[in-house]
């Protein structure tokens, strides 16, 4: 097949009579830095909630690496409720539950950071290793996983180093500056051996200065883990620096995609979010 | 932090082992108080059980209340396999024909002897498990999906209920209905020479389940049940399955909580089913919560203290007494005062408290504060005038006041209240016993 890594199609996701998601059809192609943008409430998290399977779509499927990995059609008390296209184009039914999505190599970050708070920065990320494990209860208990567990907290104090987070490996991970514990969701999503990395407002709360060092972090591990990531920023700086493509949202549809240049002067995206976003 | 890891092992098994030795010596010291032992068997006991619903109330974040039906299912599945033959007859005998027919400690101890019968026992231990971990699978298949309140209720009601089952009539020939199974295998079966093990039993048990309890927690699948309590959907967005892991938190706590059944019943020698209401799981969950959620340590010491006070400590409170001759007056003057130092204490220990660590919370930190105390005194003052106990003023012989039969669960009711409003976080908080040694906190 092609070489998309995430293809979203026809997705919509309504909750109750409001459409969240309306309609959405996106690719993001494999290596590639992709942004999602669009005012507050555009629906850009609830479609992130939809990739990771948070959240069943109401209508349409998503494919990862070329594999159908979610899919709906309106069902239920939706069959009345449902209130935008496609409606019919789908029978089937797929909803695996999140922690499913990961293990097949999709992982994220929140918008509000959620970090396990009564763990250290290292156990956060070690916890995330937990999804690889291949030793049962019984071997685990009796320490029969030696091997393994030893490799994991290896890759877990390599990751620490690359990230530059190995002076604070035994801090409470909820202890650290906002930045830092950005950086630590991230260092724990990557834990996960993901393919596709989905990051929701990393920037967010952060100075220019530090926004700068994220740009050239996320560029970074997309070459060293050989990622595809996958976006959601408000900062325009970051995201105009750092994007091979970008989709605008409004009002949960797509308005516009392309390249950086090509949205920034797209007429609809400058009315419905650059104009706003400037003085913001 | 790798360096320290193996001398602590060895403390951990060296103290174990003293400790195994002071209390082999208790138990074959003449002289020593029937209470002390009574205390440390059921405290032993009580620890595991206690450590059990830690697994899940305090690392899974689950709420259970159905420790007390495991429990029975793990003391009544010991108690049936373990009756020899010969007493089948006597002990069922409202059921003719009552009894499974055979003994697993029976035959495995005529065939083996001593160790045989320990097998035995340890087999039958871990069948009792077992069962309560089958239940724990089945009710969890349709709970644990759902939010975890449902659980609580889901728990509560199964315990209940398996106790009116276990009674019912038809039962009766491998349950015993409502009567008691006895004369089974229990400790005072064990003897190593001439010194009994009654006491020094309990404890290898509970020691050895506690210790791969500890384990279990420390393993990679433990660091996930934490993870679940800490943030569920985080969790599961780094690859838990949330079901999964609930289940199998559910079933580890459960089979222990079997496990612990099964040696309440050997303690006992008995087993009745009217015994394992929900007011035993609160005690549990009392002695998890004075000893700190998500702590295995503070649970083993709050299990010791708790079974302490109201089997030992706190009984006099249940006797009658009359001291003759006594100047009540003075006693009153003094209790009184001890109360209002004690209390100004906290005001002001507590006012300082806040003060250095929030000066602008000071105020809401007096109100709640007050609210507490107010509180407390309330309910100190109408158990006082409610039990209408002031007579003793005017008398010169002292019936001291409040004594008589029950008056031990108000006075616990009260230090549990107290515990909880102004100790929330129990005696250990979430740490463990080595913590408190350690210099360097990282964890606060
Ligand atoms: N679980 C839910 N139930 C009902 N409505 C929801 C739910 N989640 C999101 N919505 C609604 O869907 C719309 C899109 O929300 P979403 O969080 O996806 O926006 P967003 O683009 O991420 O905005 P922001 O930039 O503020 O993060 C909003 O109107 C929101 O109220
Ligand atoms: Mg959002």
């Amino acid at each position: 097949m092609s070489d998309n890594v995430l293809k979203v199609e026809n997705v919509t996701m309504q909750f109750g009579g409001v459409v969240a998601v309306d309609n959405v059809n996106l690719e993001v192609n494999a290596g590639e830095i992709v942004s999602l943008i669009g005012p507050n409430g555009a629906g850009k998290t609830t479609a992130f909630n939809v990739i990771t399977g948070v959240y069943p779509p109401t209508n349409g499927v998503v494919y990862f690496e070329g594999k159908k990995i979610v899919e709906n059609y309106p069902r239920g008390k939706m069959k009345k409720l449902y209130k935008t296209e496609n409606n019919g184009a789908y029978t089937h039914a797929i909803e695996p539950t999140p922690d499913k999505i990961t293990r097949m190599g999709v992982a994220r970050t929140f918008q509000n950071i959620r970090l396990w708070s009564s763990q250290t920065v290292f156990e956060n990320i070690l916890i995330a290793k937990h999804c690889r494990v291949t030793a049962g209860l019984l071997s685990a208990t009796f320490r029969m996983n030696k091997l393994e567990e030893r490799r994991q907290r290896e890759e877990c104090d390599e990751l620490l180093r690359i990230l530059g987070l190995e002076g604070v490996r035994n801090e409470l991970a909820t202890s650290l500056p906002y930045g830092q514990q950005r950086r630590v969701e991230i260092a724990r999503a990557l834990a996960t051996q993901p393919k596709l990395l989905l990051l929701d407002e990393p920037a967010a709360g952060m100075n220019p200065q530090e926004t700068q060092e994220l740009t050239a972090f996320i560029s970074r591990i997309r070459t060293d883990f050989r990622l595809t990531v996958f976006i959601i920023e408000h900062h325009m700086a970051l995201v105009m620096d750092i994007s091979d493509r970008i989709y605008v949202l409004d009002f949960g549809k797509l308005i516009a995609s392309g390249t950086p240049a090509k949205v920034q002067n797209d007429q609809r995206v400058v009315d419905a979010y650059l104009g706003v976003s400037e003085d913001a | 932090m790798k360096r320290n890891r193996i001398p602590q092992f060895f403390i951990i098994v060296g103290a174990f082992l003293l400790l195994l030795a002071v209390v082999l010596m208790l138990d074959n010291v003449p002289g020593v108080p029937v209470m002390l032992l009574i205390v440390l068997r059921k405290g032993a006991i009580y620890a595991l059980v206690a450590v059990s619903m830690n697994i899940l109330n305090g690392f899974t974040g689950l709420f259970s209340l159905g420790q007390a039906g495991f429990m029975l299912l793990g003391a009544y599945t010991y108690a049936i396999l373990t009756v020899p033959v010969e007493n089948q007859a006597l002990v069922y005998q409202r059921y003719p024909n009552g009894g499974i027919g055979f003994s697993v400690t029976e035959s495995l101890g005529r065939v083996l002897g001593q160790p045989g019968l320990l097998l035995g026992v340890i087999i039958c231990l871990i069948l009792g498990g077992i069962v309560a971990g089958v239940f724990a699978y089945l009710i969890g298949l349709p709970v644990l999906r759902l939010k975890s309140d449902y659980l609580a209720i889901a728990t509560l009601g199964f315990a209940e209920i398996i106790r009116a089952v276990v009674q019912y009539e038809k039962l009766g020939p491998i349950t015993n209905g409502s009567n008691l199974l006895s004369n089974f295998t229990n400790f005072s079966n064990f003897h190593l020479g001439s010194l009994k093990l009654d006491t020094v039993m309990p404890f290898v048990f509970a020691g050895v389940c506690i210790w791969v309890i500890t384990l279990i927690i420390n393993s990679t699948y433990g660091r996930a049940f934490k993870a679940i309590r800490d943030d569920e959907v985080a969790a599961e967005a780094m690859g838990i399955n949330l079901a999964n892991h609930k289940r199998m938190s559910f079933i580890i706590s459960s089979f222990f909580a079997g496990i612990s059944g099964a040696m309440l019943a050997m303690y006992q020698a008995s087993v009745q089913a009217t015994i394992f209401k929900a007011a035993m799981t609160y005690e549990i969950l009392l002695i998890v919560v004075l000893g700190g959620i998500g702590s295995i340590s503070g649970s083993i010491i709050a299990a010791f203290l708790f079974v302490g006070s109201s089997e030992w400590w706190l009984r006099f409170l249940d006797n009658t007494t009359v001291l003759p001759n006594f100047n009540a007056k003075l006693l009153f003057a003094i209790i009184f005062a001890a109360i209002v130092v004690s209390i100004v204490f906290l005001v002001v220990y507590r006012q300082n408290k806040a003060q250095k660590s929030r000066p602008e919370a000071v105020g809401r930190g007096r109100k709640i504060l007050s609210l507490k105390l107010s509180g407390v005194i309330t309910l100190v003052v109408g158990t006082l005038l409610l039990l209408g106990d002031l007579r003793f003023l005017i008398s010169p012989d002292l019936q001291v006041p409040l004594l008589r039969s029950g008056f031990r669960m108000v006075v616990f009711s009260i230090i549990v209240m107290i515990v909880v409003l102004f100790f929330s976080r129990g005696l250990m908080g979430d740490r463990e016993l080595p913590d408190l040694f350690r210099t360097r906190h990282k964890r606060l």
